[in-house]
């Protein structure tokens, strides 16, 4: 035996998070590194676990839509419909045809105002400020348009159980057309930006692949999934409010392309072209708009009484910015509060393709890579077990039974 | 602006911002307020990477029990003088979460907190202003050095 000392190649550990200035939002990721390269992966969740469901369970279904509405910020609109979707589902509630009209136009507000947040924010993951001030000052132009509209601009409380809480009035229309106009004039500044500038290509093309395969197998939603070519949409595959009215399609890269790679640039044309199909969406809400009704019963207490004596259960689902979220409510039929509140956010499913997107990527990719899939943890963090001090952290097995579990739960 | 602020401020204000547990909502609006709109870089106003560079502590959430302690180490890596701005409902009185199990908030009970913002989330406008007030306090705390 020769003494030789033998040198090992062992890997080491990179602990980011939970606060850390690449992520917005607590979030812990444990890489397991050789050199530059990424081996492993894991993610802890659960820094944000407020209990939401929880509390949801002790309120009535009103007031419940404000708590909805602030398990995430940026999807204040995605959650409150899921859920008043649900209640509507469980209590036989018509919504009146104008309602889901208007409904369209918030919800797709909402999809541009999010799309232009998180250009913004994957511009500044590669170090590309100058793009996310300018995209941060369109997105100004919508959150205009959405304070004139709703009051408000980030917590719009404007859904309510069988409708709307607000009309769009005809003296209002001009303002959301400039507003329309003003970003299908800038639309072509922003695809030149995202997708011909060099340094945007050199960083995103060929990185963080999710394949098709993956893409259905870890069940990703959203954009994340439509930029691997899986073809899933709610507002197709199950349309809902006026979206059946409306001219809508799935958005793929290959519509642009001709080609699905399912890399981080895919990502950003889904995106982007996503933003254009919302300001069309918009307009032909706006034509096609019927009068009527916005909500269809006004009387709160009235409301409330009709649901409290309803016993059974409703899912509502929708398709968030992120990707499609389900909420899912039980009444036993004796109280006002729900008898269980679930919430399956769409950042939820996106979260275990970080984990084939980032194997074998390079340290320097980890912020964009992450950032592609637009996570939201305030959204998902409510899946995490937390009893008192002792932290149960999830890994990817575990992560992943639990998924099954509660799919098998709502669909029973 | 705030009043009892010198014309011209002595020093830039370097901020960290730190999510306990929020919904996102004031979060962005902290951005926006640095974005081209609001453009509180124009103050010197910065928003930095490191605790240890900053003056002042925006805390965002109502301070979940995962992140208190980390929510303390943050502010005793700050260096002296400093200041905490709490943004937004939830973070001063828990918000519509006040009875969840999971908080330690508000951020009172973990750190000194020195300006309150309120609303839900509060408007840029507002969260300038706060900072603003820190400049003043900040300032009174250098003088009496
Ligand atoms: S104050 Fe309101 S908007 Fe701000 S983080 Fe808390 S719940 Fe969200």
């Amino acid at each position: 035996m020769t003494k030789k000392k033998e040198i090992t190649k062992t890997t080491y550990q990179l602990p980011i998070g939970p606060i850390h200035p690449a992520l917005k939002e607590p979030v812990m990721f444990e890489f397991e590194i050789d050199g530059e390269r990424i081996v492993d992966v894991d993610v802890s969740l659960g820094h944000v676990h407020r209990a939401i469901e929880w509390a949801g369970m002790r309120r009535n279904s009103i007031q419940i839509l404000y708590l909805a509405e602030r398990i995430c910020g940026i999807c204040s609109i995605s959650h409150p419909i899921a859920f008043a979707r649900a209640v509507e589902d469980a209590c036989d509630i018509e919504v009146p045809e104008r309602a889901g009209y208007l409904r369209v136009i918030q919800c797709e507000l909402e999809r541009i105002c999010s799309h232009m947040l998180w250009a913004g924010v994957a511009a500044h993951e590669i170090g590309f400020d100058s793009v996310l001030f300018l995209t941060w000052e369109m997105r100004e132009k919508v959150l205009d348009l959405t304070e004139y509209l709703t009051g408000n601009r980030i917590t719009k409380a404007i859904i309510t159980i069988g409708g709307v809480r607000r009309d769009i009035t005809k003296d209002q229309l001009p303002k959301i057309h400039e507003t329309l106009n003003y970003f299908k004039d800038n639309f072509e500044k922003l695809r030149k930006i995202f997708l011909d500038d060099k340094t945007f290509k050199l960083r995103s093309q060929d990185c963080g692949i999710l394949t098709y395969d993956d893409a259905l197998k870890l069940c990703a939603v959203g954009p994340t999934t439509r930029a691997s070519g899986v073809k899933k949409d709610v507002r197709v595959d199950q349309a809902y409010a006026a979206y059946g009215d409306l001219d809508i399609d799935y958005i793929t890269p290959d519509v642009l392309t001709g080609e699905v790679n399912g890399d981080v640039y895919d990502r950003i044309i889904v995106r982007l072209l996503e933003v254009k199909q919302s300001i069309e969406l918009i307009e032909q809400a706006i034509t096609g708009m019927p009068s009527g009704d916005i909500v269809s019963e006004p009387k709160i207490p009235k409301l409330l009484n009709h649901i409290k004596k309803t016993a059974g259960e409703g899912i509502g689902r929708h398709e968030a910015p992120r990707g499609e979220v389900i909420h899912y409510v039980k009444f036993d039929g004796e109280h006002e509060n729900p008898y269980t509140w679930k919430v399956r956010a769409s950042t939820y499913n996106n979260i275990l393709p970080w984990i084939p997107m980032l194997k074998g990527e390079q340290i320097a990719d980890i912020p964009i890579v992450a950032a592609s899939t637009d996570p939201c943890m305030s959204c998902t963090n409510r899946v995490a077990i937390v009893d008192q001090n002792k932290k149960y952290e999830l890994d990817k097995e575990q992560l992943h039974k639990l998924s099954v579990e509660k799919t098998r739960r709502l669909m029973r | 602006m705030a009043k009892g602020l010198p014309k011209s401020f002595k020093k830039a204000l370097w901020v960290y911002h730190c999510n306990s547990g929020s919904c996102n909502g004031c979060d962005i609006e902290i951005i926006a307020a640095l974005c081209p709109r609001y453009d509180v870089e124009r103050f010197g106003i910065k928003l930095v990477g490191s605790p240890r560079h900053a003056d002042v502590l925006l805390i965002t959430g109502p301070v979940t029990r995962q992140m208190e302690d980390k929510v303390k180490r943050i502010f005793e890596q700050m260096p002296d003088p400093k200041a905490v701005i709490c943004v937004g409902n939830c973070g001063n009185t828990g918000d519509v979460f006040y009875e969840s199990y999971n908080l330690v908030g508000p951020v009172d009970n973990v750190i000194p907190v020195d300006v309150h913002v309120i609303g839900c989330p509060p408007l840029p406008e507002s969260i300038i202003m706060a900072v603003a007030k820190e400049w003043v306090k900040l300032e009174t705390l250098e003088a009496k050095k």
